[in-house]
């Protein structure tokens, strides 16, 4: 048996790149659909674009109906009014979710504010959805990008107000701090993995609530807090941390969207282009053949949260340099750690499926803020929208049922397998 | 190629050799002398030591009236003494399969030297800590209990946390509105629900099991965020249920210390331990039992000899639902009376960590649930005493707590043999 083991990751060349459309029923090829996806995994090429982007446009499109139908029932006054004078409550129901909608267009890319509100919400997801993205492609469930990306903040933080340097040698300084940071906080996780097989999910959720409280600590000491405040509020970073606006002062946009699109490019060379890339990547697609072909499993297991961590601090990073006033405070990492999740699994744990997505989220947070201002509906729906989405991209079933198409699409696979893997 | 050869049979028997039950061992000595130092050092050296502690062993209305005076001092230099004996004796003789008794009763020695030590010249209800730490143990037994039933069928379900905060929710509305009663059969309702999507995810669609568990608590913390934003805030009065009175066990509550932990309760105490009593009856000496733990263990056998694999795991996990949000019933109804957004704040995956503490078994469940309650609850009632140990650092101690748990320093333990994988009919 072990002999076939290495023979696996490298099979069915030619399932690749099959007609999308005309397989049979999605449950009799389930067998070969795996192999395909496994192959497009491994070598990190192949898929056809329109059954690439097929079920996540339809994804993105289903859970924003769903959200829609959300905002209408929970609107108290509107419903009380269906029992009275149903038309009227009909259409204000109907202006409340267009208005919400367009709220949510105007505020993403309804001008050029709003595109620049768009990049500059989509760069730490961007960050953070390619560390995520890096754990996926080696088998790891990295959800504790939260936590890394406090951390990764609180690195880059310290760098920032201690030293004044030039922003040409001390932005590169704070991102290095924050890399190493993030990397060491989900290393953590990994050695725990590899030494002890204790689950990356549950140490690394863990650590998120350790890193908030060390942070809430950490942000009351003397060397952080801010003199003259009693409440968890730290120092702004000096003028050299703090990254330059890309299209002048009246837009938001930061040179850190350039850095989340060196990150995408530079994880993208990493996975495909080296040979770390293909052990990280074998790893996740079958743990036996990686050993049995001599890689050092414990050692990737360390270096894989440790990489993705590093991505994570970034965006960390980012929150505190890009982010007027430049402070550290208790909850500058703002939930863009579980984002985080929704996004790699949309842009397919690819590089660039982070970008696009990350920029997709982007506007949903931009968008989100702005129908939260106009139709005060609560920005936590944006939250529950990125859930859907998961839903029909993990499980495009779902998708091929609503829509009654077919895809060759296998959905998110087998990640996991059991606490002890 | 000899050379190296060589070397890595010189390297081998000094680093490798150690089966990791001999590693654990020494590890534990190590653990129980560098425990020793720390007492000796930091409680029994500290001058404030010296100064008389009180324990406080009974509450405002029982019928007997306890308490215990004491030297932090002596206590301490007691317990560092017993941590030391007992690393000499973890290094020297073992103490086999009392290792984990010994383990436990050491760091029981060592919380005593500890809250000795913070209660030095003062009075401290420790009764009051140790009843805080069974209502606190509730929800995460709670959450343990569902996890153990969902793993049994080989089902991961990491959405628990969603279950508890959406069961939360609904009970605290429909609560509000219909009354506390009706409020506990919507939050069950809303945790079998969660239950059923979760299985529909994983059992029809093979969706990877912790995305689907995942996708569950984003969408729970979204949505009840979202809805408590946009109808709790308007609507005050759908955030004000009655809450379950305390009922108390006659006679059994006039027991020192155990009264007041266990027989002073809610319906919500009461009925996390019968459900714990409950599970282990029906999974260990039931027809559903056996069938249930042969679908966890190995499906395919149980298949071939007739049993409905997936009928077994759609009705385990949706159960097991319904008491995950008893659990999350017992946040609100059970305690506040109130919905916080993100009021779970991470015990689902307490429940999580106390199930593999507890090792699949119910009552290992109850007993780790009970150790990270205490970590809870030691944290809020510290605060009173007024340590100069940083809150931050108390407040991170449950989950410092789940980490060590599933590192294994409790020693492995074996998940059921099919736990996270789909069954695929041929």
């Amino acid at each position: 048996m072990t002999d076939d083991q290495p023979n696996d990751v490298a099979v069915d060349n030619d399932d690749d790149g099959s007609e999308p459309s005309s397989s049979g029923p999605p449950s009799s090829d389930h067998g070969s659909v795996t192999d395909s996806k496994l192959y497009r995994d491994i070598t990190g090429v192949g898929g056809r674009m329109r059954s690439a982007l097929l079920v996540p446009a339809l994804a993105v499109f289903t859970a924003l109906i769903i959200g829609g139908l959300i905002i209408a029932v929970t609107d108290v006054d509107t419903l009380r009014l269906w029992g009275s004078d149903p038309g009227e409550a009909f259409s204000q129901t109907i202006s409340t979710v267009f208005g919400s909608y367009q709220a949510l267009f105007q505020g993403s890319f309804g001008s050029i504010n709003a595109i620049s509100e768009t990049l500059f919400a989509a760069t730490p997801l961007i960050f953070a959805g390619l560390a995520v993205a890096v754990g996926f492609q080696a088998g790891l469930f990295n959800i504790g990008a939260e936590g890394q990306i406090v951390i990764g903040g609180m690195s880059a933080l310290y760098i920032g107000f201690t030293f004044d340097l030039p922003g040409i040698i001390l932005i590169p300084l704070c991102l290095l701090g924050a890399m190493l940071g993030g990397g060491f906080w989900a290393g953590i996780s990994g050695m725990l993995k590899a030494r002890t097989g204790a689950h990356e999910v549950i140490t690394t959720i863990m650590l998120n609530f350790i890193a908030l409280f060390l942070t809430q600590w950490l942000l009351k000491t003397t060397v952080f807090q801010q003199p003259g405040r009693s409440d968890p509020i730290s120092k702004p970073v000096n003028e050299g941390a703090q990254m330059p606006q890309l299209f002048g002062s009246d837009y938001r946009v930061t040179i850190g969207f350039l850095i989340a699109l060196l990150a995408a490019v530079g994880v993208n060379a990493l996975m495909y282009r080296s040979t770390i890339g293909f052990e990280y990547r074998t790893v996740g697609a079958n743990p036996d053949a990686a050993k049995y072909g001599g890689m050092n499993v414990i050692w990737l297991t360390v270096a894989v949260m440790a990489t993705s961590g590093a991505l994570a601090g970034l965006a960390g990073a980012n929150q505190i340099m890009s982010l007027p006033p430049y402070q550290g405070s208790t909850a500058f990492s703002g939930g863009i750690g579980f984002d985080a999740i929704a996004l790699a699994l949309l842009g397919r744990s690819k590089p660039f499926g982070v970008v696009w997505a990350g920029i997709l989220f982007g506007a949903l947070t931009a968008g989100g803020r702005e129908m939260q201002g106009v139709e005060r509906i609560p920005i936590d729906l944006v939250e529950v929208i990125q859930a859907l989405i998961i839903v029909f991209i993990a499980a495009p079933a779902l998708v091929r049922a609503i829509y009654r198409i077919k895809t060759e699409d296998a959905g998110t696979g087998q990640i996991s397998t059991g606490w002890s893997a | 190629m000899t050379a190296t050869a060589d070397s890595i049979l010189q390297d081998v028997p000094l680093q490798v050799r150690l089966t990791p039950e001999q590693r654990r061992q020494r590890i534990l000595g190590g653990v129980y002398f560098a425990l020793a130092a720390f007492v000796l050092v930091f409680f029994a050296l500290d001058p404030d030591s010296a100064s008389d502690a009180t324990f406080n062993l009974s509450m405002g209305g029982d019928r007997f009236s306890l308490s215990w005076t004491f030297e932090p001092r002596l206590i301490a230099i007691i317990v560092a003494v017993s941590l030391a004996v007992i690393g000499v004796l973890q290094l020297t003789v073992g103490f086999g399969r009392w290792m984990n008794f010994v383990l436990g009763f050491a760091m029981l020695m060592f919380v005593l030297a500890f809250l000795g030590w913070a209660s030095a010249g003062q009075a401290f209800s420790l009764v009051g800590m140790l009843s805080s730490m069974v209502v606190l143990s509730i929800p995460i037994t709670c959450g343990g209990l569902t996890g153990l039933m969902c793993e049994r069928v080989a089902v991961i379900n990491i959405g628990i946390e969603g279950q508890l905060l959406s069961a939360a929710f609904v009970g605290t509305i429909v609560g509000s509105s219909l009354g506390s009663w009706v409020g506990l059969i919507g939050a069950m309702g809303i945790g079998a629900l969660l239950g059923a999507t979760l299985a529909v995810l994983v059992i029809k669609y093979h969706v990877d099991q912790i995305i689907a568990g995942v996708v569950i608590n984003i969408f729970a913390l979204g949505l009840t965020s979202f809805l408590a934003t946009r109808v709790l805030g308007p609507n005050p009065q759908f955030n004000a249920p009655d809450r379950f009175t305390t009922i108390s066990i006659p006679l059994l509550e006039d027991i020192p210390v155990i009264g007041d932990m266990f027989f002073e309760g809610n319906i919500f105490l009461y009925g996390s331990l019968l459900l714990v009593v409950g599970i282990h009856y029906a999974l260990f000496y039931t027809r559903w039992g056996l069938r249930s733990r042969s679908v966890g263990e190995h499906p395919k056998a149980a298949d071939t000899v007739g049993i409905n694999v997936y009928r077994v795991r759609y009705r385990n996990v949706t159960l097991a639902g319904l008491i995950a949000g008893f659990g999350g019933a017992a946040l609100t109804l059970g305690s506040t009376g109130r919905f916080e957004e993100n009021m779970t704040a991470g015990v689902g995956y307490i429940g999580l960590a106390s199930m593999i503490a507890g090792r699949w078994r119910p009552f290992g469940v109850l007993g780790a649930a009970l150790v990270f309650g205490f970590a809870r609850a030691m944290q809020q009632k510290l605060g009173i005493l007024g340590t100069p140990i940083p809150s931050e650092f108390l407040a991170m101690a449950p989950y410092i707590l789940t980490i060590v748990v599933v590192a294994g320093l409790v020693g492995r333990a074996r998940a059921p043999a099919a736990d996270g994988q789909p069954y695929i009919k041929d």
